[in-house]
């Protein structure tokens, strides 16, 4: 005598039960085949386009990541190689020494080396770049526009909505295809 | 280029324009065969590693339903949940989850340009498909955030009726808000404004991270707080439940209707048993209120509609066009100062270059928030039309059983019944109370 454990074995809410569980299945599976010619599109990653960036320093500040997945890379076939390079050095520098207060780089990630004379070679350490553009910015004003801004897909998280493309006032963040995930600078002279 | 002297510098600080006008200097001649370095550009995570989250999500979904119902082992989904917050949660850094899936799969829907991974679309299907017919298994044990939360609840307290009911509503308009906002491709606010993916990054604003902390704090004495009263896909996997299948079942054999149960179940969704009124309220009584209700529903809708059509422009204020196009004819009326090379002045720059196209956007970004946010406010008059309707019907229940929606599964109610401990041999069956004589025919019928 025992009684069933709320409702007698088929009843009109179970019915209902039934008919939305199915229904909602069926609503699944029209979902997937919908969507399922999309999964066949590539799969993007965010990427900053240097000809819009405006070097704001938002990128240093912005990421969700402690060290901001953007950094600065160097076209070195661009480069001119100057000795007075105005992307390393602080405007009317005391001397074109490797001096911290001679430096645009607020955490001295250009290394700078000497190739031949006139020449000099910059690279950057990306452990220690932050994304300021300091550097950007004097490159791209006064120089050749070598050093620019790209987001490292090595440390990227790749998320749903990029929380420096929100806030850049150049529109520079967009999507692109995970086969190409740069926008790099190529030597047009 | 041999040595810049400082007042070229200035010269050329003079004459350089806003317009960069690169390749300045000629590249170098080196005599030695100096040989250039090649810029380097790591790859991202290979594409390969999705299959595998989507396999470990599929696999921990299946050992999730497995201990659920087959071992009704609190330790097994335990022991789950740890690995689930371990992976998902502090691996993956909380990023893929399945409840930012909603707004992909939204954005997905109204912009046919956007690309919507498979990995995507199974996290959002995947635990959907498994609540209809086996209950909330994701909840109880793979999702990174309902682990956390379920793992440092150390004192619960019963949260009163009336809050439970009002503050249960909230992930049903959050689901709406994430999903208006994620189809005018302007915001994932699901993302922006989740608690718990910042401490699995052990990295993000102050204010976030904070968030994060009060949640956990707040967890330690409330169960869940993030899955009941804001997660917007455990609002899903709530209506998936009501229509599920399989339901989790405390006794596995009768109710002796200890309450033990009751006392276990640290997240308010057990329900005791409705024993029939001493004076049933007359049925006309009930129909006239539910046909109240149902004549309420479409003016609460059709109201809610209006009021969100209102709201349209503050909401589109979300959008960073929308809201540059603002800044800019506040500025055209009223000139803006803002310092040279702040984030502001390069905007209102960017603005001023061409007025028309940005203009030109904002107004067809306001053209989709109008509709989408009429949408919203339709579905917030809905959804609290559903709640009320939900209210008045009154449940048959002659035993303790959990709440379809509100059970997240987590297996704690199962060691509490006696009867489940007989079945393990932990109690002697004679230790047992009788079982209870049938209920009276009167309450099992319904009016």
């Amino acid at each position: 005598m025992n009684p069933g454990p709320t409702t007698p074995a088929f009843s009109r809410r179970q019915f209902l039960r039934d008919g939305l569980r199915l229904s909602a299945v069926a609503g699944a599976a029209g979902l997937a085949g919908a969507m399922a010619g999309r999964t066949q599109a590539q799969t993007t990653v965010w990427q900053i386009d240097p000809a819009k960036c405006v070097r704001c320093g938002n990128c240093a500040t912005k990421c969700v990541l402690e060290q901001s997945a953007v950094k600065c890379v160097h076209a070195f076939d661009i480069c001119g190689y100057c000795q007075l390079c105005t992307g390393y050095f602080e405007p009317e520098p005391n001397e074109l020494t490797t001096a911290a207060e001679n430096q645009q780089c607020p955490t001295a990630a250009i290394k700078r080396t000497f190739v031949e004379d006139p020449y000099y070679e910059y690279e950057i350490d990306e452990n220690l770049c932050i994304g300021c553009a300091k550097c950007v910015e004097g490159c791209t004003r006064f120089g050749n526009g070598s050093l620019y801004l790209q987001i490292r897909h090595d440390r990227c998280l790749n998320c749903n909505e990029c929380a420096i493309a929100r806030t850049c006032p150049g529109d520079a963040f967009r999507r692109v295809p995970v086969t190409h995930p740069y926008l790099l600078k190529t030597d047009t002279h | 280029m041999r040595r810049l002297r400082p007042s070229l510098w200035l010269f050329l600080l003079a004459t350089s324009g806003a317009v960069a006008a690169e390749h300045r200097f000629p590249p170098p001649e080196f005599e030695a065969g100096h040989k250039l370095p090649i810029t380097t550009t790591p790859e991202a995570r290979a594409l390969a590693w999705q299959y595998v989250d989507l396999a470990v999500l599929l696999g921990a979904l299946g050992l999730a339903l497995w201990l659920i119902y087959r071992r009704r082992s609190r330790r097994g989904v335990m022991w789950l949940s740890i690995f689930s917050l371990g992976y998902f949660g502090f691996y993956r850094n909380g990023c893929i989850c399945a409840i930012g899936t909603i707004q992909n799969l939204a954005l997905g829907i109204f912009d046919r340009s956007y690309a919507l991974p498979l990995t995507v679309l199974g996290f959002f299907l995947a635990p959907l498909v498994v609540a209809l017919f086996g209950g909330r298994a994701f909840c109880a044990a793979v999702c990174p955030h309902g682990a956390l939360q379920d793992l440092v609840l150390v004192k619960p307290v019963k949260v009163p009726g009336w809050l439970e009911h009002s503050l249960g509503l909230v992930p049903f308009l959050f689901l709406g808000a994430g999903a208006a906002f994620a189809a005018t491709g302007s915001a994932f606010i699901i993302c922006r404004y989740d608690p718990f993916v910042p401490l699995f990054r052990l990295s993000g604003s102050m204010s976030l991270i904070g968030l994060g902390a009060a949640f956990v704090l707040v967890g330690l004495f409330v169960g869940r707080p993030y899955c009941r009263f804001l997660c917007p896909y455990g609002a899903l996997l709530r209506l998936a439940g009501l229509v599920s299948k399989w339901r989790v079942r405390v006794t596995p054999d009768y109710c002796t209707q200890c309450k033990l149960c009751e006392h276990a179940c640290p997240y308010g969704a057990m329900r005791e048993p409705v024993a029939a009124p001493t004076h049933p309220e007359p049925p006309a009584r009930q129909r006239r209120r539910l046909a109240w209700l149902l004549l309420v529903l479409p003016l609460a809708v059709g109201g809610g509609a209006l009021v969100g059509r209102q709201l349209a422009p503050l909401a589109a204020r979300m959008h960073p066009t929308v809201a540059l196009a603002e800044l800019y004819t506040e500025h055209l009326s009223s000139p803006k100062k803002f310092p040279p090379m702040t984030p502001e002045a390069l905007s209102l720059e960017r603005a001023e270059a061409d007025p028309k196209a940005l203009l030109a956007a904002a107004a067809d970004l306001r053209g989709r928030f109008g509709i989408a946010s009429t949408w919203f406010g339709a579905w917030v008059g809905l959804v609290i039309v559903i709640k009320l309707i939900a209210l008045s019907l009154r449940p048959a229940r002659t035993d303790y059983e959990p709440d379809r929606g509100a059970c997240v599964a987590c297996a704690r109610c199962f060691e509490s019944c006696p009867n489940e401990r007989v079945r393990r041999g932990l109690l002697p069956p004679e230790a047992l109370p009788p079982r209870p004589l049938p209920a009276a025919p009167v309450a099992m019928k319904k009016a």
